[in-house]
């Protein structure tokens, strides 16, 4: 085992974030204020309580995650690509790292900042919201799990990538419209019945639903089936990054 | 005592043909002794680059096996890695990092502990020291050359793949380069290089390989090599100038250079019979004058050009 490889490429990665950490952070912390400025005050002011929350309240943790997904995405995506495309990789093909510890390392810090971007938003969001969190132990697990298993899938589109058009591509196409359309800003209880049906089908919904039920112990979604369904997509996810590794597609002629 | 040391390196049947059906390497062995310096030599698109990566695990080959150590770089990959270091041909570095952040990744990627006194030392030797703790993208490109060297070697590798390591690299700089692989190999570290530079091949390698068009065509010791393909040739100097050939002389293969002031004569360095006695008494006999003669060998250049040009 080479745990000296994969905390090589961790410390790595995050040492490239923290070079530019005010940006990092400013970031998150401008946008969540915009949210709330623009949603929480200006449009929620005018709009009913949803599920027995203020509407302010009640888009706390949907903006949270669709954050997380963005950010998690983005970041594993690049951190692979990035290589890839400079050629550098080179030296991660030659070297005596497996391919966990290669996630371990890449995953693992693409993880770490979006994690550590979810949290700053949420001691953003206080200042503008005095929401509370029903079970923090489980918000902490929707959050990590969340990271990860998206983190897992912007490193393989990372690797599938075979340009920079094509790294936005997936997010643009497929990530935003699915947690713009997964509850986010609204419960799926609001939809007309032929819509909540289908929207049953996008897997953000359970995430939303979950972690927004971690928050205020309301959810659209059983939370069994959301920690499931991230579980779920979490390990699809491994396995494909392992195949990846052992066939060397997109990365050994 | 009388058993050869087995090689360090071993490849059997290796083979490539891309997706694209290029067919860049035929079935290839090759063994390579420990503690040598060997040096690949071949046009553009032989094959070289291709052969270094199946080794490296950067490719994944078609056919054949690869032993590095005792260890087949397969099945056994994870210890086969951790022998070699690779210095890739193309440049390609983390802009923005400094020389000490991206060779204490390298050595830490490849599971090694933190050792600054080796890797200080290291950067001493490849005159990188002053340059620590500088951006790798405000480095020249024989800097960056020397860094991807000292990445290579971060983890105390025991052979090292140098894919044309004096690419782009000035005169002066490539003499440097040459002693900096002489040192290594005086410490124990067994080379493997590619070049297109002959001179490079004479200059540094014990034993030189030449491929073309994905084939090995010839893997001998240089000097057994210069000695072998060599042809010699005999200048002489004549006293006046000639403006034909003499008769007597059409024996032999003689040439009229310098408008008739020199005679060169070719002759086979491994044959029993040069043909110098025979001549000497000949250009007596045609009653001509000499006043110096010299003897000059073939380089591996001209070996070269007549093994790439026979085998394509
Ligand atoms: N990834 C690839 N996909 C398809 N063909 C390739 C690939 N890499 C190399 N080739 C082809 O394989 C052949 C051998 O290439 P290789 O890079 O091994 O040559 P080389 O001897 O290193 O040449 P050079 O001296 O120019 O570096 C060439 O015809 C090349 O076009
Ligand atoms: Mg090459």
């Amino acid at each position: 085992m080479n745990l000296r490889g994969a905390r090589a490429i961790y410390t790595f990665e995050l040492s490239r974030w923290f070079r530019t950490l005010t940006q990092s952070i400013m970031a998150p912390v401008i946008s969540t204020s915009l949210y709330f400025v623009v949603f929480g005050s200006a449009i929620g002011s005018r709009m009913s309580s949803v599920d027995g929350v203020s509407y302010a309240a009640f888009i706390v943790p949907g903006l949270i995650m669709l954050s997380l997904l963005t950010e998690s995405v983005s970041n594993a995506s690049f951190g692979i690509h990035m290589p890839k495309w400079s050629g550098t990789i080179y030296e991660l093909l030659s070297a005596p790292v497996s391919w966990w510890e290669a996630v371990a390392g890449y995953v693992g810090a693409a993880a770490t900042k979006s994690v550590l971007l979810g949290l700053i938003m949420l001691a953003t969001a206080r200042i503008f919201v005095p929401y509370h969190i029903a079970h923090p132990a489980m918000m902490a697990a929707f959050l990590v799990l969340t990271a990860i298993s998206f983190s897992l899938f912007g490193f393989i589109i990372g690797v599938w990538a075979d340009g920079w058009e094509r790294l936005q591509i997936v997010p643009t196409l497929i990530i935003t419209p699915l947690t713009f359309l997964g509850g986010s800003f609204y419960s799926v209880a609001m939809l007309p019945p032929l819509w909540r049906h289908i929207t049953l089908f996008n897997p953000v919904v359970y995430l939303v639903s979950g972690f927004r039920w971690s928050f205020y112990a309301h959810a659209d979604v059983p939370v069994g089936l959301s920690l499931a369904a991230t579980a779920g997509f979490m390990i699809a996810c491994l396995i494909v990054v392992w195949r990846i590794f052992a066939t060397g597609y997109k990365l050994k002629p | 005592m009388s058993k050869v040391a087995p090689p360090i390196l071993s490849a059997r049947g290796v083979a490539k043909t891309y997706a694209s059906g290029v067919v860049a390497l035929s079935p290839t062995d090759l063994e390579i002794r420990a503690g040598e310096i060997f040096a690949l030599l071949g046009p553009n698109g032989a094959g070289k680059t291709t052969l270094i990566s199946i080794i490296c695990g950067l490719v994944n080959a078609s056919a054949g096996t690869v032993t590095v150590g005792e260890f087949d770089n397969v099945r056994d990959w994870r210890a086969a890695r951790g022998l070699i270091g690779l210095a890739p041909q193309e440049i390609a570095t983390d802009a923005f990092e400094s020389v000490w952040a991206t060779v204490t990744f390298s050595r830490g990627l490849f599971g090694k502990p933190r050792d600054d006194a080796y890797l200080r030392r290291l950067l001493e030797d490849l005159s990188l020291w002053d340059k620590k703790s500088a951006k790798i993208m405000a480095l020249s490109g024989g800097m960056k050359r020397r860094v991807m060297i000292a990445k290579a070697l971060a983890h105390e590798p025991r052979i090292l793949f140098l894919d044309e390591p004096t690419a782009g690299v000035d005169v002066e700089l490539r003499r440097d380069m040459w002693a900096l692989v002489r040192r290594l190999r005086d410490s124990g570290v067994t080379i493997i290089l590619t070049t297109h530079y002959i001179e490079e091949a004479e200059e540094m390698a014990d034993r030189v390989g030449v491929i073309n068009k994905g084939r090995l065509i010839l893997v001998e010791d240089k000097a057994v090599l210069m000695e072998k393909m060599g042809k010699r040739q005999l200048t002489i100097q004549l006293q006046a100038p000639l403006r034909a050939l003499p008769d007597d002389l059409a024996g032999y293969r003689l040439e009229l250079a310098n408008e008739g002031h020199q005679l060169i004569y070719s002759f086979d360095a491994k044959g029993d019979e040069t043909g110098i006695a025979g001549l000497m008494r000949g250009l007596h006999a045609a009653g001509l004058d000499f006043k110096d003669i010299q003897t000059s060998q073939n380089s591996l250049e001209d070996i070269f050009v007549g093994l790439v040009g026979v085998g394509a």
